[in-house]
């Protein structure tokens, strides 16, 4: 039967790319001037992994390229060649190269050659200029150094086993099978050496074989025979044409072998200093752990439902109730346990977040000329895998700003009295049911002019306006905004703080700034630790509830008609403490009836989206509940303005409002005033 | 298997090979049908959410175990009189095919009636009507113990411009 | 039926040998180092041990070392995964008590029939 090795390609692909990422920060390590072996250790046996699994899986190219870092790695772990920065750098590369082959692998495009044939023979330069050859490439030749002509006769073969040689796992019966499977095999046992059956230990190997092979037999064959065993006993082999010489000690198989050290000195491995996560792991597909959270996600509606009907049960009388009524809490225990324990699951440390930037900060900072200490902490906080894919992209922005824009070049820090090495701060920690993390620097801080400058420039504020401290702040996340002299091509074309505060808004997460001139910015993001839960507030409109994102609400009052004001053609606002917000009548929106056709009597949910704030007319405010979202495309279509649905406990459909989308529709139609500041915000 | 199917699709007769049992329904004093193999279950009536922004014969979505399915008014779509849900109005759950997907929908009819068996070769192509049911949600006319039945063609009861997203509120 | 202990730090061997020799009708258990490996060995018996070289925690000699220390082990087959390019690896892994080797890269093909000479 044939075994299809394609299937173990994904495993190895997905294998190779943490064995480089475990290499990239060893070799980080070893540049921070670490000398640790066991350090030079983890890179080599990376290498030595794939090169392994490249060969075995038919990678060709990943496999000679890997051959020569490996063999790099070889000379330094045994001390032949000394690392110096331009190797690390060289090995850096190298890295980098070997992913872009395993990504090309992984997508089926065609790997670029160019860069790799270029390092590898900087790399082969490199290994042959220390004067050594190469250790043996791929096609390992076997010299033998008897003729290899087959002899039409055969073979005569004196097998004599020492004596402990069952102790090798060895089985000459298996031997003496395999020589049979070749030719004609006469065997003839010796038992001379064969001990009184008193004397004799089971264990040890008495005896030995004269063999005759007759048949078309080469002599590699026959050696191929006892490959493994070549220590273990003596052995002659003679063709059939010549006498048998005197038993003498040295074979001819045996002078094939150029050393036969015993186990050279090995460094002690050490124990627990392993780069894999501690403990026993399997790896389970996507596909299955969604399901299950879905099934609890379904548990925990079926629970509610049951809660409820428990509630509202009658006509038992009390001691049954009772019973119900705890059985019904102490499932709702469980249940959100179960919960609790499933949405677990899916979560990762925030360290596979975090791992880019040691060497993103790396390479940057050198490009840039500025000296920086990335420091990391809370890289065990855990957030959900999906949650965690989609933060990448923000926090390498705000990164790249803290380098671009924030650290200064040494000389104006050192002008300063600032350390020359500047320092950016990763931090991750929990905080309710949050996950927040924090890039902070102790660079420049936000230049309040340059950004009111060009705000003015743009259009965002109008001349003569001074704006507040968090007015100036936020004008950073506007679209369309950069104060980058230049657009960098370390910060990005294209990519705005706009974009960073969308991304993070999509994941059901908001981002803040503060910042000291001259002393440095922190930006604070604060994200759901699920995606697929979302603490809403139920709002009653006409006969229907919704559910408002609880963290897209900003306050909840009750309609005061008279600070309504119509702005001729625009619909809205309510006047709120100094600001004119625009408000938008759900009932309308939605099309419901409603008694109650008035402002006047219903309550107003400020919800911010998009930077905006806009005032939505509810008829009531109904209770807080963590809801579970459920998705409208699966069978129907996405739908304006609603992020999706859930299931209350009545088991009724509630829509979830996406109020990033009601917002733009709000002020899709108008542009709207903010009178404190005076200024006129463009429409979107 | 599935060119023949194209080929009896494009007349108008798409009927797989085996299955030609079809579950009636009254609808306006009509009898229509739909695939027995793609109903996945009847229900009663119940509460449905509206959403906004939908065509008036997406009356909302419902929830079936868990699933959010949305459900059609099949008079509101054909055009035809609207009538007070009473007792015997129920929901009969489909699997359709739309826009390349697997679908759950729901329609509301006026109170199921029977299932019947019906060769291929006895379906009809179906006149223009020139009225309430359009030529394209129909398959063909069966006709069964002298009455006729009106095969539906589900898949396009959900039309492609329904499924797009309203990028804009109104 | 023979049952097979595999060794390998390297998840996508690990599957390859397993499918493999499953495929080929033996019993075969995995493990990630050879510190799981010993372990595994304590409790359960086995025909024959396939063990790479190089892995994390306890390397494939040590294991090799370790299992011949055990009584149930003194006459098990052990062989070691190597790559052609260490061939000291061999001797090493002999001198510490496997029966022999196998050279990778290899193709399933390769490993059954060395399965099958020594477990005939």
């Amino acid at each position: 039967m044939t075994v299809d090795v394609s299937q173990f390609h994904q495993v190895f692909f997905e294998e190779s790319l943490e064995h480089l990422a475990n290499m990239e920060s060893a070799l980080l390590q070893l540049e921070g001037g670490g000398n640790d072996p066991e350090v030079v250790n983890v890179i080599f046996r990376g290498a030595h992994s794939i090169k392994g699994g490249g060969a075995t899986f038919g990678f060709q190219a990943v496999a000679e390229f890997t051959h020569l870092v490996e063999t790099l790695l070889e000379r330094i772990r045994s001390a032949k060649t000394v690392i110096t920065p331009d190797i690390i750098a060289m090995l850096l590369e190298s890295v980098d190269v070997l992913r872009e082959m395993i990504g090309a692998l992984q997508a089926g495009t065609e790997i670029d050659v160019t860069r790799s044939a270029a390092l590898q023979q900087r790399l082969t330069n490199m290994l042959a200029q220390a004067g050594e050859g190469l250790a043996d490439s791929p096609a390992g030749a076997q010299v033998v150094s008897a003729s290899e002509s087959v002899d039409d006769a055969g073979w005569r073969i004196q097998f004599r086993p020492h004596r402990h040689f069952f102790r090798t796992g060895n089985d000459p019966y298996r031997i003496l099978r395999e020589l049979a499977d070749l030719g004609h095999l006469e065997v003839k046992a010796d038992i001379s050496a064969l001990p009184s059956f008193l004397d004799m230990d089971p264990e040890e190997c008495y005896l030995a074989w004269n063999l005759v092979l007759n048949g078309k037999i080469s002599r590699a064959e026959i050696d191929e025979a006892f490959a493994w065993v070549e220590g273990d006993c003596d052995l002659i082999i003679e063709p059939l044409a010549t006498p048998i010489q005197a038993a003498s000690t040295k074979t001819t198989a045996e002078v094939r072998r150029a050393d036969e050290k015993p186990a050279s000195l090995m460094a002690e491995r050490r124990a627990g200093q392993d780069r894999r996560a501690e403990g026993e792991s399997i790896r389970v597909s996507i596909e299955k752990i969604d399901t299950i959270i879905n099934m609890v996600g379904e548990l925990v509606i079926t629970q509610s439902m049951l809660s409820e009907v428990g509630a509202m049960v009658h006509g038992l009388n009390d001691t049954a109730l009772e019973n119900l009524r705890d059985g019904l809490a102490q499932l709702e225990r469980n249940t959100r346990e179960l919960q609790e324990g499933v949405m677990r699951i899916r979560m990762l440390p925030i360290s596979f977040a975090f791992s880019r930037f040691p060497r993103l900060v790396h390479d940057l900072s050198s490009k840039l000329g500025k000296k920086v200490e990335l420091k990391l902490s809370g890289e065990q906080t855990e957030l959900d895998k999906t949650v965690m894919e989609k933060i990448g992209d923000p926090l390498v922005h705000l990164v790249r700003n803290a380098l671009d824009h924030g650290i200064e070049a040494p000389e104006v820090r050192r002008s300063q009295g600032k350390p020359e090495v500047g320092q950016i701060h990763l931090e991750a920690c929990h905080q309710g049911g949050n996950i927040v993390i924090e890039v902070s620097d102790d660079g420049a801080g936000l230049n309040r002019e340059r950004i009111a400058a060009k705000a003015r420039e743009r259009g965002l504020l109008a001349e003569g306006v001074e704006p507040d401290e968090e007015r100036i702040l936020d004008l950073i996340f506007d679209p369309g905004f950069s104060t980058a002299e230049s657009v960098s091509d370390v910060s990005g074309r294209g990519v705005g703080m706009d974009v960073v505060r969308r991304n993070i808004r999509d994941l059901g997460g908001n981002v803040e700034v503060s910042s000291q001139p001259g002393q440095g910015s922190r930006f604070t993001i604060r994200l759901p630790l699920t995606l697929a839960i979302l603490d809403g507030q139920l709002v009653r409109v006409g006969d229907q509830v919704y559910v408002a994102p609880l963290v897209s609400i900003v306050e909840s009052l009750q309609v005061r008609a008279e600070r309504i004001n119509a702005v001729a053609g625009r619909g809205e606002v309510y006047r709120l403490r100094e600001e004119y917000i625009p408000i938008m009548d759900l009932r309308r929106m939605f099309g419901i009836d409603t008694a109650n056709s008035t402002l006047s009597g219903s309550l107003l949910v400020v919800v911010e989206g998009e930077g905006k704030k806009l005032g939505l007319v509810v008829d009531d405010l109904l209770g807080q509940q963590q809801v579970v979202i459920k998705s409208l495309e699966t069978n129907f279509r996405p739908v304006a303005c609603i992020s999706g649905a859930t299931i209350l406990g009545d088991g009724t459909v509630a829509l979830i409002l996406d109020a990033g989308q009601l917002v733009n529709a709000a002020c899709g139609n108008a542009a709207y005033e903010d009178s404190a500041s005076d200024k006129v915000t463009a429409a979107a | 298997m599935s060119t023949l199917n194209a080929m009896q699709n494009d007349i108008g007769l798409g009927v797989a090979v085996n299955a030609d049992q079809y579950l009636t329904f009254m609808l306006a004093g009509e009898e229509y049908g739909v695939d027995i193999l793609r109903v996945q279950e009847i229900k009663g009536w119940g509460k449905v959410t509206p959403i906004p922004g939908t065509p008036e014969y997406v009356r909302g979505v419902m929830n079936l175990r868990g699933t959010i399915v949305p459900i059609l008014d099949l008079r509101k779509r054909f055009c035809m009189d609207q009538i007070d849900y009473g007792p015997t109005t129920v929901v009969i759950v489909l699997r359709v095919e739309c826009e390349g997907r697997d679908r759950i929908m729901g329609i509301v009819v006026d109170a199921v009636s029977d299932v019947y068996a019906v060769p291929m070769e006895e379906l009809r192509p179906s006149p223009d009507f020139g009225g309430n049911v359009h030529v394209e949600f129909v398959r063909g006319l069966a006709t069964v113990d002298e009455k006729m039945v009106i095969i539906l063609n589900i898949d396009k009861l959900l039309n492609a411009d329904d499924l797009e997203a309203v990028s804009d509120a109104e | 039926m023979a049952t097979i202990l595999a060794v390998d730090d390297s998840a996508s061997m690990r599957q390859m040998v397993v499918m493999t020799l499953k495929g080929a009708g033996y019993d075969v258990v995995e493990a990630v180092d050879g510190a799981a490996a010993l372990q595994l060995a304590k409790s359960k018996s086995f025909n024959l041990v396939l063990t790479d070289v190089n892995m994390p925690k306890m390397d494939g000699i040590t294991l090799t070392r370790e299992l011949r220390a055990l009584p149930a082990y003194k006459f098990t087959p052990i062989l070691t995964l190597t790559t052609e390019s260490a061939a000291d690896k061999k001797q090493e892994g002999k001198a510490a008590g496997a029966t022999g080797w196998l050279v990778k890269p290899f193709n399933p093909e390769q490993l059954i029939s060395t399965v099958k000479r020594v477990l005939g």
